[in-house]
């Protein structure tokens, strides 16, 4: 073919044998393993591992823990993408920058700095919370918080370009045309969006079930209280115990349900 | 009746988009505002139409009030260059949408699209996305939505600004005799001369966000009041130190009164139009000519002629 780029057949078989090598020593090999254990160790210890006390605790608390990051991640990443798609505004630019400062951090630098502000020892927010009773940190609040700080960006950054893209002029037309701000939002807004928001949802649910490192820290990691299914991998392996690959399996499952979803998701976007 | 806008100033930050701008526009007439980008006719629709507020000064539209009114609850019908075509919306849809926002029955909202996308003979393509249709056709669209509401006023920002040339005269025609059926109150933002003089009822020139002056199209063209208006609405030239239209110049073959002397030192055709480059004492006049004209007076580089305006052109003396 003239078209590619690399001409010479065997730069090209050396390129691919490297990318196939590359991709199955990081990811087939192990993940097939981790399969390959589950399978191994056969049904009944499939069936145990899911229906065992603290394994339905788990999900159900990464159920609710992901889910409410989602939720809130979903909501906030719509106003703030309207907010910097269509207003000036000082510290802008600021905002921009600091929205994408979760995906950068290390996520046990997220936990160790909610601790440090909602501690409820020496926290600045977690005396006083705790004195209204109300407890964040070793609790599900604060896994929720640390989820949705890791995920923070997702939603805005798949919508802030469409926005950007699609400008105000339909919008203005709308208002031209009697609709107030809830008519058009409903009406103009969200069609608009509503491919990259899909697109941004199933990336932040991905990425919030898969959370491990800031939840570990805040939730204090207690077995059939603040242990989400990512963690109970970690204490099952730790420990020795069975369990392990089969709710990796879980994991692993539901996350390529997600790419699988993201790839009908995506040229349906692409196609508008 | 009508709109009247008065004491309109608004600043973008430290640039001054209009200043102190009085607008009458009579009711049911075609108007343009004309003038080159940045000069604030644009600014000056938007504020009309409720999408930018005024620093100072009052709006009223068909004898309401409607300065700080919302652009929602204005009743006034917008039509942008770049369309705004609600692209998830069929062309259906796209004329209903203002219909639909004040909940007419259905029965009513299928009646009023089908009539007026017949007036804008888009009602073939009723079912397609804004997507399928040419740029022509969704201006066209965009026009029939906008008057679905039976605005008080319509409004359009350089609506054929982002067509081809061909396209855009086929348009200019066509509001013309809409303007003529619909007989609403229509402004037009233009920067296109020869549109606002073919289109319009009335021409206001805008310039550095203060108007210049307001008359019909001829008035406009034959006396302008100042060097802007002259030279924005037609090309002008210089003879004798006055500014004057190159078509408004005879050439002579012999001296006669008030005439000046000059040598043809470039001929050029454009089509029917020839325009002849001449030295003439201290100014370069060009004069523009029929072929047959040319052709009659064996014009030739070197050919040493006498100008003078002719009896009913309008000359201007430039200031300072």
């Amino acid at each position: 073919m003239p078209s590619q780029l690399v001409r010479s057949r065997k730069a090209r078989w050396s390129l691919r044998y490297l990318a196939i090598a590359y991709v199955a020593v990081l990811v087939v090999v192990p993940v097939g393993m981790v399969f390959g254990r589950a399978i191994n160790q056969g049904g009944q210890a499939f069936v145990d591992a899911m229906t065992s006390p603290d394994s339905l605790h788990a999900f159900q608390l990464t159920a609710i823990v992901a889910g409410s990051a989602v939720v809130i991640n979903t909501v906030f990443g719509i106003v703030v993408a309207l907010l910097l798609a269509r207003y000036r505004f000082p510290g802008k630019r600021l905002l921009n920058v600091i929205i994408d400062l979760p995906i950068s951090v290390s996520p046990i630098v997220v936990g160790l700095a909610l601790i440090l502000v909602f501690g409820f020892r020496t926290g600045w927010f977690g005396p006083t919370l705790r004195n209204a009773g109300f407890q964040v940190i070793f609790a599900t609040p604060g896994m929720i918080l640390a989820t949705s700080f890791v995920a923070l960006p997702l939603v805005v950054r798949e919508l802030l370009p469409v926005l950007q893209e699609t400008g105000l002029d339909q919008e203005q037309a709308a208002r031209s045309l009697g609709a107030t701000a809830l008519q058009r939002f409903r009406r103009i807004t969200v069609p608009t969006i509503k491919w990259a928001l899909a697109y941004g949802v199933v990336l932040s649910i991905a990425r919030c079930i898969g959370e491990f490192g800031a939840v570990r820290v805040v939730s204090g990691n207690v077995t059939g209280k603040t242990q989400t299914v990512t963690l109970l991998v970690d204490q099952h392996a730790e420990q020795f115990e069975g369990g392990a690959y089969q709710l990796s399996v879980v994991l692993i499952l539901f996350a390529a349900l997600c790419i699988v979803l993201i790839s009908f998701i995506r040229p349906a976007g692409a196609r508008r | 009746m009508g709109i009247a806008a008065q004491h309109i100033s608004k600043q973008f930050g430290g640039f001054v988009a209009l200043d102190d701008v009085d607008l009458d526009v009579p009711s049911g007439e075609l108007t343009a505002l004309l003038g080159p980008s940045g000069g604030g006719k644009s600014t000056l629709l938007r504020i009309i139409g409720g999408l930018e507020e005024a620093d100072t000064g009052s709006v009223v539209i068909d004898g309401t009030d409607s300065t700080g009114v919302p652009a929602q609850r204005r009743n006034v019908g917008f039509v942008f260059q770049h369309y705004a075509a609600f692209k998830h919306l069929s062309v259906f849809r796209n004329v209903a949408f203002g219909l639909e926002i004040r909940k007419r029955p259905k029965a009513e909202i299928r009646a009023r699209v089908t009539e007026l996308l017949e007036l804008v003979h888009l009602d073939q393509f009723a079912d397609r996305l804004p997507s399928q249709l040419s740029g022509g056709q969704r201006q066209r669209m965009a026009l029939a939505r906008a008057l679905a509401v039976e605005p008080k006023v319509l409004l359009l920002d350089e609506p054929f600004g982002a067509l081809d040339a061909q396209v855009r005269k086929e348009l200019r025609d066509w509001l013309r005799r809409l303007h003529d059926e619909v007989h609403v109150t229509t402004v037009f933002v233009t920067h296109d001369q020869e549109e606002a003089l073919e289109v319009s009822d009335s021409l206001v020139v805008i310039n550095h966000g203060r108007i210049e002056q307001v008359g019909s199209p001829n008035e406009l063209y034959d006396n302008p009041r100042n060097e802007f208006v002259m030279s924005f609405l037609g090309p002008v030239t210089q003879l004798n130190g006055a500014m004057v239209r190159p078509h408004d110049i005879e050439i002579l073959t012999a001296d006669a009164l008030g005439s000046v002397e000059a040598t043809v030192t470039r001929i050029q055709r454009i089509g029917f139009e020839v325009r002849a480059e001449l030295q003439g004492g201290a100014s370069q006049p060009w004069v523009q000519l029929t072929r047959g004209q040319a052709e009659a007076l064996d014009l030739d580089v070197g050919s040493v002629v006498w100008l003078r305006p002719a009896s009913h052109a309008s000359t201007l003396l430039p200031v300072g």
